[in-house]
């Protein structure tokens, strides 16, 4: 998808690419690992057109005379008091964090059933990296056993991440997890004193409870129907081609995937468990010794899928690609790719 | 200082209505930068344009596409969109009660709690003894601005909370996946690996994590409101190569050496 500011973005394409790459710190032990997200959205992604047809772009203006503003024109900025900003850039918030930028750093390992499932917030799959095949699986395997979660923290694009390290079936997972200030108890949402209730009022919901007791969760509950409604007349309305706009050339050869092949995110995290190497891991990173006993990181050179967006945008500037300020970290990523 | 309810409803098992509200759980604390106008550091407006005329396009006359595998966009009218929206209801109807255990947290999304309605406080008290008794989880149904939710509902102390399930296909179980192989592991690795995990054994307690990089990044933006020299922290030097089995026994020597100490 060329407009990745697109509000309705989704796509398969964004998540069959890993979403980092980073290395398990504990003890002295590291095991680079590559993160894909466990959950895709299946949320029906529509795009905005213009009555005609054609997909429209973002753009940006001034405030106060509406005049088009060019990426290089753009900054960030916090609002310390109302209409005051304080600029930061992409640079100050990446030196905030120097000494964890790489590292998925486990601080201590905890019963996996003792985490409020509350906190849960998203899941990614960790594939084995760089040589990290058997430590990968030990970890996995004595994980497995204890029946142990990992606690871990990293910081990612802006963002610190606290997530609970969990292996199943041999294969390891991180779910990210809400900070304790983030959630709210009882007593901040206001809720009032429990009211004295009457045992028949208990005894009558029970009932009820009782009549609708099943023994598993069935998948069928769990059907969006009215996404299911929408990709079907999508469907119909494409086969009988009224209000279908065909792709224009020009347009195709700009998207950023280049017409590869969508691949399935299934089919991806099997090869990268398997230790394959996929299309779309660009990294220069021989094919490594499966049972290598390298259990540090790799050295991360010139490895475009796991550099951040301010390195590839320091790279893009060296070589002088146009328009790489307002380029997305994927972006970047593949102008660097195209003109190298 | 209480929380707004973003909604009401009424939750609904049988013939037992139970007036609810609904309020979110999560509150957010990221740090929200605007993007300025470079000259005038004053926010920016966005709109979408037209690439053919350059021209931007007026919210009214924006419309939706769908796009299909080799990118022909289906345009949809508002009114098709209309007839696919789910039905607007007020209802929260719980289908199934199930064992908690039964339904993966790997389907959670999004935590909720819901409030008792002021006149009407006792069902809702009521249903939270009830589902503590019998230590089950309702599934749940509802359709909430436009959007079907399914959801699972549970006493949280004496009160009820709703949390939001994934639909069916947006979870990738790791069942569904080849384990990495290779040479069978070293026993001795396996149990050396054993007594490390052991050694960073403790209770969690998840208050005791702080977003530490929010908090030095508000530092970060309060020091240059100031005026001040922001100073950064330096990066950690990196490891050297060695071993694995090396690794594990040194890894062991000092988290023993450090739980000593403490």
């Amino acid at each position: 998808m060329p407009d990745l500011d697109n509000d309705d973005e989704a796509g398969s394409e964004a998540v069959t690419r890993a979403f980092w790459s980073g290395t398990i710190t504990f003890g002295l032990v590291s095991i680079p690992v590559a993160l894909y997200a466990a959950n895709r959205s299946q949320r029906v992604s529509l795009r905005m057109v213009s009555p005609k047809g054609t997909p429209l772009n973002r753009r940006y203006y001034t405030s106060k005379d509406d005049k088009p503003l060019d990426t290089d024109d753009i900054v960030r900025g916090y609002e310390v008091e109302k209409g005051r900003f304080v600029l930061v850039d992409d640079d100050e918030l990446e030196r905030l964090a120097p000494e964890r930028t790489r590292d998925i750093d486990v601080r201590q390992f905890v019963d996996a059933g003792e985490v409020d499932p509350m906190y849960f917030e998203r899941a990614y799959f960790l594939t084995p990296a760089g040589g990290s095949n058997k430590a990968y699986r030990l970890l996995a395997r004595v994980m497995e056993e204890t029946g142990r979660a990992g606690i871990a923290t990293f910081v990612l694009r802006d963002k610190e991440y606290l997530v609970a390290i969990i292996a199943e079936n041999g294969i390891l997972r991180a779910e990210t997890l809400r900070f304790a200030d983030e959630l709210r108890t009882p007593a901040d949402v206001g809720l009032p004193e429990p009211a004295r209730v009457k045992p028949a009022q208990v005894k009558r919901i029970d009932r009820e409870i009782g009549k609708r007791m099943a023994a598993h969760l069935d998948r069928k509950e769990l059907v969006d129907h009215s996404a299911d409604k929408l990709l079907k007349l999508a469907r119909e309305k494409m086969r009988s081609g009224k209000g279908v706009v065909e792709p224009d050339e020009d347009e195709a050869e700009d998207r950023d995937d280049g017409g590869r092949p969508v691949i399935d995110l299934m089919e991806v995290l099997k090869r990268r468990m398997a230790g394959i190497e996929t299309d779309d891991d660009t990294s220069p990173r021989a094919e490594s010794d499966e049972d290598g006993d390298d259990a540090s990181s790799p050295s991360g050179g010139g490895d475009l899928a796991d550099a951040t967006k301010a390195e590839l945008y320091e790279r893009a500037k060296k070589l002088d690609i146009p328009g790489r300020s307002a380029m997305t970290r994927d972006q970047l990523a593949n102008a660097i790719r195209r003109s190298a | 200082m209480g929380a707004r309810a973003i909604w009401k409803a009424n939750l609904r098992i049988g013939e037992v209505d139970v007036p609810v509200k609904l309020y979110s759980a999560v509150q957010d604390r990221a740090v929200h930068f605007r993007m300025l106008d470079a000259k005038r550091h004053q926010p920016v407006k966005q709109h979408m344009v037209d690439p053919d005329t350059g021209k931007v396009v007026e919210s009214e006359r924006i419309g939706r596409a769908w796009e299909g595998d080799e990118g022909q966009l289906v345009i949809l009218e508002r009114e098709e969109l209309e007839k696919v929206l789910p039905k607007p209801s007020r209802d929260i109807e719980i289908t199934h009660f199930l064992a908690p255990e039964e339904i993966s947290h790997q389907w959670y999304d999004r935590p909720y709690y819901l409030g008792p309605d002021e006149e009407e406080d006792e069902a809702y008290f009521a249903l939270a003894q009830a589902l503590q008794k019998r230590k089950v989880e309702g599934l749940a149904r509802w359709v909430m601005r436009d959007k079907e939710y399914v959801g699972a509902l549970r006493a949280e102390g004496d009160y009820l909370m709703l949390i939001t399930l994934r639909h069916a296909g947006e979870v990738i179980p790791a069942s569904a996946l080849p384990a990495p192989k290779g040479r069978e592991l070293d026993p001795r690795e396996v149990s050396m690996a054993r007594q490390l995990v052991q050694s960073m054994e403790d209770e969690f307690d998840i208050a005791t994590y702080h977003d530490e990089y929010r908090e030095r990044v508000l530092e970060l933006v309060q020091a240059k409101a100031a005026g001040k020299v922001v100073k950064f922290p330096k990066a950690a030097p990196k490891k050297t190569d060695v071993s694995l089995a090396d690794v594990l026994e040194r890894s062991v020597a000092a988290v023993q050496k450090e739980r000593k100490r403490a």
